[in-house]
């Protein structure tokens, strides 16, 4: 059995660490027990602030909050926290600069039993067409130590994207863990084909790429936890050394990882492209997360197959 | 009581203010016009004599924070901040040209003396509420300052604020609504606001948002309230001081032809001031 975290975890954990900083402000929409938030909360009471069930005025205030030079973290979930609220971030957070770090929480279809209304599936594409947004879609609990750090240290808006389920862990340790905003990590040597993945995706691509290995094929797997700024120059270099490209991501193809790594090889590298991922559809509700990954073709078996396919088209 | 010498002196600011207004659309240059005018006595009251800002130092931690959550109203704004010296009056000139620093609607990166980019109405309040909460967490005694429109209190997100900042005891926040009774279509259909505001928890005075010594009264007693924000419903006309212009919509952006144009002026100078 593999060890697993729930990102949310270590998400409450990382939050309350950099919260001793007396800057950090953490405000949340009636679901801090969820979010963890309430890690914070318990250490710093008095920079929690539950705005109760009002996300867009959550961003407001924290455009405010950051504007008086406090770093305002806000929390609801990842169908909420864009979408619901998309002009607000556009225009008090990222078109004024505003250093507001906005967290969504039980992103794609993590929340499996809540359906379609709970699970979101275009959050990354739409905030990472929003001018001065950073996005970052970690695929453990120990990127998210790393990612809640360096979004700390980052000067800007940035949304982060995060599970709620456990995930097996991709990285050993915290030191073996290299994260920089805007910087692929490589997770596997290969030649053939190269697998790009985000989020709790990354995991999977790794097991694709040890399942076709017995089969000859020698992959790369690349961890994009940066979906903005997309980490181009990695791009580049890996479809000039393996020609074929599969991406897989718990979100829409539409616009995010899959959108960006295509819009990169069109510009700069052409090469044969498969996306895993959500085909322009809504989610459902299912009793099991993996029942529903397997329903949209999320898995390392349908990985392996892209494998297969991208080959014939080199 | 204020002195009979203040309240002159800023009523000739407001004159100004309104003036300059005009001559920003001269030739025809388009602009949010009756708004601009509904606002001019308050945005008057507020630079030239309530709030603690230094223009020499437009970012001075200490300095009071105001948004103007009716953002498309900034070329009041724009005067004022040019008459204080936050930028030369030669860039009034520049207002809306490619690559300006005064922009169609405040931009708080382009524009010194802005302290937020609004424009999409209904966030300011919110942005406004953030930076009331900040100077509490950080010990400031700063205040902040937001004006809020009477169409715009129709958006959703102004009652989310509302909700929030009499929760959170801000009673560093003085709100100013310009009850114009007008948006951009026609008549508002918000209602009575004063009640509205009471009911989420605001103290609210009613006041003539064109009568100065009631402006700076209200403004005086807001800093008194506490434990809770104040909301100061001005009861106001858009386009105020320009005949044709008063309670018409055509007005609420436009463009002036040249005989409007010089009538306008002539109207403001007759009402005195400096020229
Ligand atoms: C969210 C949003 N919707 C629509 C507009 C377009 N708009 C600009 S001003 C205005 C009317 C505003 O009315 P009010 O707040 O009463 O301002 P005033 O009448 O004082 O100009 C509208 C609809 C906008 N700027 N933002």
């Amino acid at each position: 059995m593999q060890k697993m975290e729930d990102m949310r975890d270590a998400y409450g954990e990382a939050l309350a660490q950099v919260g001793e900083d007396p800057r950090v402000v953490v405000l949340d929409a009636d679901l801090s027990h969820s979010n963890k938030t309430d890690i914070f909360k318990k250490k710093h009471p008095e920079r929690f602030f539950d705005v109760g069930i009002a996300e867009a005025n959550m961003v407001g205030v924290a455009a405010g909050l950051s504007l008086t030079g406090l770093i305002p973290f806000i929390h609801t979930f990842s169908v909420f926290a864009v979408g619901r609220v998309y002009d607000q971030i556009r225009i008090s957070v990222c078109y004024q600069k505003a250093n507001v770090k906005i967290v969504g929480t039980s992103a794609g279809l993590s929340d499996a039993h809540d359906g379609a209304t709970h699970q979101s599936v275009d959050d990354v594409t739409i905030a990472r067409v929003l001018p001065n947004m950073t996005v970052i879609v970690p695929c453990d609990g120990i990127e998210v130590r790393k990612a809640v750090r360096a979004i700390y240290e980052h000067f800007g808006p940035v949304y982060l994207r995060i599970d709620r389920m456990p995930v097996p862990f991709v990285w050993e340790s915290m030191e073996n863990c290299q994260f920089k905003i805007g910087k692929a990590s490589i997770l596997r040597e290969g030649s053939d084909v190269t697998i790009i993945a985000s989020g709790c995706t990354v995991h999977l691509a790794v097991k694709a790429a040890d399942q076709i290995s017995k089969i000859g094929i020698k992959a790369e797997v690349l961890d994009i936890h940066t979906i903005k700024p997309i980490d181009e120059e990695a791009i580049v270099k890996a479809a000039k050394k393996t020609g074929a490209i599969i991406t897989a991501e718990e979100h829409s193809v539409i616009g995010a990882l899959g959108g960006a790594v295509a819009e990169v090889l069109g510009e700069r590298y052409p090469a044969p492209l498969e996306r895993i991922g959500i085909k322009d559809k809504f989610g459902e509700s299912a009793l099991d997360w993996d029942d529903l990954l397997k329903a949209h073709n999320i898995t390392a078996e349908a990985i392996v197959d892209a494998a297969k396919r991208v080959l014939k088209r080199k | 009581m204020h002195s009979q010498s203040t309240i002159k002196s800023l009523e000739e600011k407001a004159l100004t203010i309104r003036r300059g207004i005009i001559e920003i659309m001269a030739n025809g240059k388009r602009g949010h016009l009756g708004g601009s005018l509904s606002i001019a006595d308050i945005i008057a009251a507020l630079y030239f004599h309530q709030m603690r800002i230094d223009p020499k130092n437009p970012n001075w931690e200490d300095r009071d924070r105001f948004v103007l959550s009716k953002g498309h109203s900034v070329l009041a704004q724009y005067v004022a901040l040019a008459e204080l010296g936050f930028f030369p009056r030669e860039e009034l000139k520049k207002v809306k040209k490619i690559g300006s620093i005064l922009q169609g609607h405040p931009d708080r990166l382009k524009t010194p003396g802005i302290e937020a980019s609004t424009g999409s109405l209904g966030q300011g309040l919110s942005v406004a509420c953030g930076m009331a909460l900040g100077a509490k967490i950080r010990g400031k005694d700063y205040r902040t300052y937001v004006i809020v429109g009477d169409g715009e209190s129709t958006e959703g997100m102004i009652w989310e604020a509302a909700i929030f900042a009499s929760h959170y005891k801000l009673d560093n926040l003085t709100g100013i609504t310009d009850q114009n009774r007008l948006m951009a279509s026609g008549s508002t259909i918000v209602g009575s606001l004063s009640p509205k505001w009471r009911a989420f928890g605001w103290e609210t005075k009613e006041i003539d948002g064109h009568n100065m010594n009631e402006i700076l009264d209200a403004l005086d007693w807001a800093l008194t309230v506490k434990n809770r924000p104040v909301m100061l419903v001005c009861n106001t006309i858009k386009g105020r001081g320009i005949s044709f212009v008063e309670n018409n919509v055509d007005f609420h952006h436009c463009a002036l032809t040249n005989e409007q144009y010089e009538k306008a002026l002539r109207e403001l100078n007759e009402k005195g001031g400096k020229k």
